[in-house]
């Protein structure tokens, strides 16, 4: 019997639930594999897939948000050889468990948190709730590529946004086995889209999309870039998540500011008594 | 695929005098190559249409739009609102052109009147019982009737769908010339209601009825039935059309109607009419797209080539 020849994989993009490769048909050599690099009409196929799954992701109940975040602390951890094979190391991949934990926790939490019933002179009551921004635009940073990834994304789906995350340009290959994980969670295809490839194609055109609600800029290390990415987002009035310095902690307590910043306060008037 | 054949040719216009004649014509046309045909159209679609060509296509197809709304819960307000923005369909951008026609229902056509008089955009009304075509004739022709009146300038009516699939060709053929008639001076657009004729080769034969019983347009669809304008379908049309220019003279437009959603669906068409029948009818004369949310994805294209930007549906009305 012949030697038996490998199954290689092919690291594609992750684009409304499906696997496809770049419109572009192009790939880059990274981390000793090709990788799909993505077009500003990838970016574009994402923003519609991310709005198409805006509506039912926001509408599902909080408490199925969070079982379905915890579903993929369930499957990451499953997969944790895989990732360690990637070169992520195991402290790196608990902690990424740990903090999908932590935030599907926080899935039907964060509104007594950060909404409640506010004190009015007048015989009513006043209530304010925390809603999705909408579409969010993410540019995940370099490394930690795995934690990094889950910490910025975690915080935006949670509360019902859906993302279109620009990976880290030099280890995307945790990110798309990222995808693989979310692929098999019971997420609805479109919550999350990931892209591959060069930063400075697919993310001014994320900038300046008229249909992105948000964009955090937390992976982009060039201040140049970065100004100009705010000049873009400015022109719909898009809520702007700046870069952390390089020396952020991603294993530290990351708080409850990343999900606050990316939700939008309904306060409602309900006449009292009668 | 020349669909005359020459006995045919010399006296058209005395088919519609008796049934058999009509038979044998129209089951003498030559069958359509179902897989052909849907090889060609699958072929034609993948044509790449970019920068100056993808703008002017975008402003043609915009100006060949049948801007629709065929509900139940159409009312005065709505439908003079959609006549607005088939007036500016781009409020932010003068260079914008207007749509070609207005389509709604009967009942509302005076309201569109009022909006569109004088500005060059056109006023379709359905009729004829749109859209099952299922009335007795008076019915069909007070139905047209009262659109003329009402200040329609094109009627898209249906045609009697159960008759010409039992075969009663005849009948089909005296309902669209009393139609004709009863239209005056208005534009008729006969919709064949593709996605009922079950065959190509219907689709074919309904094509060469309606235009032998004067139709000026010939339409794939109401929208209100699952399976509604397809490339192929729009494809075995246009041939339809351009043998029957070939073979009498006169010129019929061509009108797909229902799940054309897209710049990209459209700009197929448009490629399709290139390469089928040519650039004669490339023009809102001779050729319109029968839709309601195309309109929104032009403009955001259009947005999208003039900014450079991507757009969203939150810049535009909804209907």
């Amino acid at each position: 019997m012949s030697e038996r020849v490998a199954v290689r994989k092919t690291y594609k993009l992750f684009i409304g639930g499906k696997f496809p490769r770049s419109e572009s048909g192009r790939s880059y050599l990274v981390q000793d594999a090709n990788v799909a690099l993505s077009s500003r009409k990838d970016a574009r196929d994402a923003v519609v897939a991310a709005r198409a799954a805006a509506k039912g992701w926001a509408g599902a109940t909080a408490y199925n948000r969070g079982q379905i975040l915890y579903r993929v602390a369930e499957m990451l951890e499953g997969r944790r050889e895989q990732f360690v094979a990637l070169g992520v190391s195991d402290e790196e991949v608990y902690a990424a468990v740990d903090r999908w934990v932590w935030y599907a926790g926080w899935s039907d939490k964060l509104p007594q948190v950060y909404g409640g019933a506010n004190p009015v002179a007048g015989p009513y009551f006043n209530l304010s709730a925390p809603e999705p921004t909408g579409v969010v635009a993410v540019v995940a940073p370099e490394a930690p590529a795995l934690l990094g990834l889950v910490s910025v994304v975690a915080p935006a789906i949670v509360t019902g946004n859906t993302v279109v995350v620009a990976a880290s340009p030099s280890a995307p290959l945790a990110a798309v086995t990222l995808a693989e994980v979310l692929a098999t969670s019971d997420l609805p295809g479109g919550v999350v889209n990931i892209l591959t490839g060069r930063l400075s194609e697919t993310v001014p055109t994320l900038a300046a999309h008229m249909d992105v609600n948000a964009i955090d800029l937390t992976g982009v290390t060039d201040p140049d870039l970065a100004a100009d990415l705010e000049v873009r987002a400015a022109e719909n009035l898009k809520r702007v998540l700046r870069p952390v310095p390089a020396e952020y902690d991603w294993y530290a307590d990351p708080g409850i500011t990343r999900m606050t910043s990316l939700l939008e306060t309904k306060t409602v008037w309900h006449p009292k008594g009668v | 695929m020349t669909a005359t054949t020459t006995s045919a040719r010399s006296d058209l216009s005395e088919l519609g005098r008796s049934e058999t004649a009509l038979r044998t014509f129209l089951h003498g046309l030559p069958g359509v190559d179902q897989v052909g045909a849907e090889q060609r159209a699958a072929q034609l679609g993948t044509r790449s249409i970019k920068t100056t060509a993808k703008a002017q296509a975008i402003d043609l197809a915009i100006r060949m739009v049948d801007l629709t709304t065929l509900e139940g819960a159409d009312t005065p307000g709505k439908v003079r609102a959609l006549a607005a923005k088939a007036l500016r369909p781009d409020p932010a951008d003068p260079s914008c052109p207007h749509v070609g026609a207005v389509c709604v229902y009967p009942t509302m056509v005076p309201h569109v009147a009022e909006v569109l008089r004088g500005s060059g955009v056109h006023l379709a009304s359905v009729a004829t019982a749109f859209p099952s075509g299922q009335a007795p004739l008076e019915v069909k022709l007070a139905d047209t009737r009262a659109a003329v009146e009402a200040g329609a300038d094109e009627i898209d009516m249906v045609i009697n769908r159960g008759a010409f699939l039992a075969g009663r060709y005849k009948e089909v053929y005296d309902e669209i010339v009393a139609t004709k008639e009863a239209s005056g001076d208005a534009h008729l657009k006969v919709i064949l209601e593709t996605g009922e004729l079950a065959t190509y080769d219907n689709v074919r034969r309904a094509s060469w009825l309606a235009m032998l019983a004067g139709g000026d347009f010939i339409k794939t669809s109401t929208g209100k039935v699952p399976v509604a304008a397809t490339p192929p379908v729009t494809l075995v049309m246009l041939e339809a059309v351009r043998d029957f220019r070939a073979a009498t003279g006169r010129q019929v437009g061509v009108k797909p109607a229902g799940g054309i959603r897209t710049t990209k669906d459209a700009i197929k068409y448009l490629v399709m009419i290139n390469e089928t029948v040519g650039a004669d009818w490339l023009d809102p004369d001779w050729f319109r797209f029968g839709a309601s949310s195309l309109l929104n994805d032009l403009l955001m294209q259009r947005t999208k080539l003039t900014t450079g930007v991507y757009s969203g549906p939150d810049y535009f009305t909804l209907d």
